[in-house]
């Protein structure tokens, strides 16, 4: 076969717990559809592959429409979390912790491990050297499979071709 | 659905080549679908994994790749190795089963 493989580019700028997955859950599947894929990791972004920060990620309730009190388990049918309740000590860490539950029980992985399949299954992983450099990081503070820091200009050559997805 | 001759034998399959009758199966079509998927002999390893999947097919359909590499203690990386890309959709089609459902 000659056909060119399809190439998958995620730029992955948020460091929330519901922003770290769109990419790992796509980024996989393209990767069992034979894609090539390519995540480049953007300022928040950068905490998904910061070891010190990537089983911490969070979740707030505060200013999240989407997120309704039958979610927490009350059934309060379309009713949202008062934003005046979000703010209250613990309501961030129990959102969070719903959340996580609710993916275990779907069996799906939590992101550190998520990120290991997929650098095993070939992805490549890339920081952004501005992102990086503003928050005064090294490579050493990045998870293993992370191949290098790069330029925006990097990234660009290096997805020529590639379908980009930006989170 | 339409019929296919693979390894001198008519087995019934769908648009996207999966074979639609598991029980059609036979081991000189998994070999004949995975050279036609690049892959030319299958060793104990790809065997270890095909039979797995069939083993552990939910309706018809083939595992994920996570619940493979769980199930058999194969890692990602040598799935990658064995069925090079898209290791769980491979084995589905070289193992007669259909494509795996699920998003992990």
């Amino acid at each position: 076969m000659t056909e060119e493989t399809r190439k998958l580019a995620f730029i992955c700028s948020k460091g929330t717990l519901d922003m770290a997955y769109p990419a790992l859950v796509m980024g996989w599947a393209a990767l069992g559809n034979g894609v090539d894929v390519t995540i480049f990791f953007t300022f928040w972004g950068l905490d998904i592959i910061r070891k010190s920060r990537q089983a911490h990620l969070e979740i707030a309730p505060v200013g999240n429409t989407s997120m309704k009190m039958s979610m927490m388990g009350i059934p309060a049918d379309n009713a949202g979390i008062p934003n005046l309740v979000g703010v209250l000590p613990g309501m961030t860490a129990l959102a969070t912790k719903l959340m996580k539950d609710k993916m275990r029980a779907l069996g799906v992985p939590p992101v550190g491990e998520y990120i290991q399949m997929l650098v095993d299954g070939g992805a490549k992983l890339y920081a952004c050297k501005l992102s990086v450099d503003m928050m005064g990081l090294k490579k050493e503070d990045f998870v293993d499979g992370v191949i290098d820091i790069v330029t925006a200009s990097d990234f660009i050559d290096m997805t020529e071709g590639a379908q980009i997805i930006f989170i | 659905m339409t019929t296919r001759l693979i390894a001198g034998q008519a087995v019934h399959v769908n648009e996207e080549g999966f074979l639609t009758a598991s029980e059609e199966w036979t081991k000189e079509i998994a070999l004949a679908i995975a050279q036609e998927e690049g892959i030319p002999e299958l060793t104990p390893a790809h065997w270890k994994v095909i039979e797995w999947c069939r083993e552990h097919a939910v309706n018809g359909r083939s595992p994920t790749l996570r619940q493979i590499t769980e199930g058999t203690g194969i890692s990602t990386k040598e799935m990658f190795a064995l069925f090079p890309k898209g290791p769980a959709k491979k084995v589905a089609r070289i193992a007669g089963l259909g494509k795996p459902e699920g998003c992990v």
